[in-house]
């Protein structure tokens, strides 16, 4: 519903300042020129996407997500303190975190609306402490490698692709450690 | 520095690679599944990129876009943020194939390697679709009272892009 709201405006604005600016050619050339820009940007980003998958579907195998899991239990318990007890959600929150730095989405959203269920069944209705950050944890970007994003760059040609990366993780991290303090500071005042 | 960062792709494949090896997975099985799952996500997201590129491209095309950041601009420009990148910043948190389409047309207009091309992929790349990730999530928990979880995320969002802004500033 949204994205159908979303994609009327932008076309009803696109038509009426066209008309008001006298650019109404242009907007019924970019129409069908998007249209083509679509077909080709996706076709130009397959190799790089498709390699990228490839090389994180071998990560997956080789156990290097429950390995890093692992890892972050330590990080999760100190993050979600009323729930540091619960081994089940402590498992999903901790899957769920490493599949989001990996890049694998699919095999993250189940595991963290798992631990969303988990959490609820505690409070049901309200969000508690631990889901609020469950939730801020997930609406930030923790993926290391944004295959997408250098997919986008490689197929409009960047000398390379891959040279955003230590700004995207600045950048991620300014994100999550705003997004984890708001959190931490709210769930003191607001009840 | 440079060339450690250039190295890093091919690197990291033989690192998986090898630790594939060794721990005894059909490393090509692997690869060629997960090549598959990605022209299967290419597929998949190539019909919402028609429809919005084609969106973006008329908004561009009738000049909104330019109005929208000179209107907004020196409030952006104010805290570091380029004024192109107002229409990202806009369906951000709500779309993300929206997101990708208008990402897609500024790293095309102005470059993958300019100032804002640049800045609109680490946007893209460090951000989320905030408000379709709180919907899912709540929504599956049968949550109502959200509680601070909508403010907190927002703050992390802006955070992002003004990072993501100064980021690409400092390190370009």
């Amino acid at each position: 519903m949204a994205m159908s709201l979303i994609w009327t405006a932008m076309v009803g604005a696109a038509i009426l300042c066209g008309l008001a600016t006298g650019n109404g050619g242009a907007v019924a050339k970019g129409a069908l020129d998007g249209a083509a820009a679509g077909v080709e940007l996706c076709l130009s980003m397959m190799g790089v996407l498709c390699l990228w998958m490839g090389v994180m579907e071998v990560m997956e195998r080789s156990g290097i997500a429950r390995g890093l899991s692992r890892l972050l239990r330590p990080v999760i318990k100190r993050l979600y303190q009323d729930f540091s007890k619960d081994g089940k959600v402590m498992d999903a929150v901790s899957a769920n975190l490493s599949a989001n730095l990996l890049g694998l989405g699919n095999a993250a959203t189940p595991l963290g609306l798992e631990a969303a269920r988990l959490m609820a069944q505690r409070t049901p209705g309200v969000a508690s402490d631990g889901l609020c950050m469950l939730v801020v944890c997930n609406t930030a970007s923790l993926q290391l490698i944004p295959t997408t994003v250098a997919s986008l760059r490689a197929a409009a040609g960047s000398a390379n692709p891959f040279d955003i990366l230590p700004a995207v993780w600045l950048a991620s991290a300014v994100s999550v450690a705003v997004g984890v303090t708001a959190a931490k500071l709210l769930a003191r005042v607001w009840r | 520095m440079e060339l450690m960062f250039t190295m890093l792709v091919p690197f990291l494949m033989l690192a998986a690679a090898l630790w594939g090896l060794y721990k005894g997975v059909d490393l090509w099985g692997a690869l060629t599944d997960g090549a598959e799952k990605g022209l299967k996500v290419s597929l998949r997201i190539m019909p919402p990129l028609i429809g919005l590129l084609t969106a973006v491209y008329m908004l561009r095309a009738s000049g909104a876009l330019e109005l929208l950041g000179e209107a907004v601009g020196p409030l952006l420009t104010a805290v570091g943020i380029p004024a192109e990148t107002i229409g990202l910043l806009l369906v951000r948190p709500v779309s993300g194939s929206a997101a990708l389409g208008v990402g897609a047309e500024l790293i095309e207009t102005y470059g993958p390697d300019s100032l804002v091309g640049r800045t609109a992929a680490v946007m893209l790349g460090s951000t989320e679709t905030t408000f379709y990730t709180i919907a899912v999530y709540f929504g599956a928990a049968k949550v109502g009272k959200t509680r601070y979880a909508v403010p907190a995320a927002l703050c992390a969002d802006i955070a992002g892009f003004l990072a993501a802004s100064w980021a690409v500033r400092l390190l370009f």
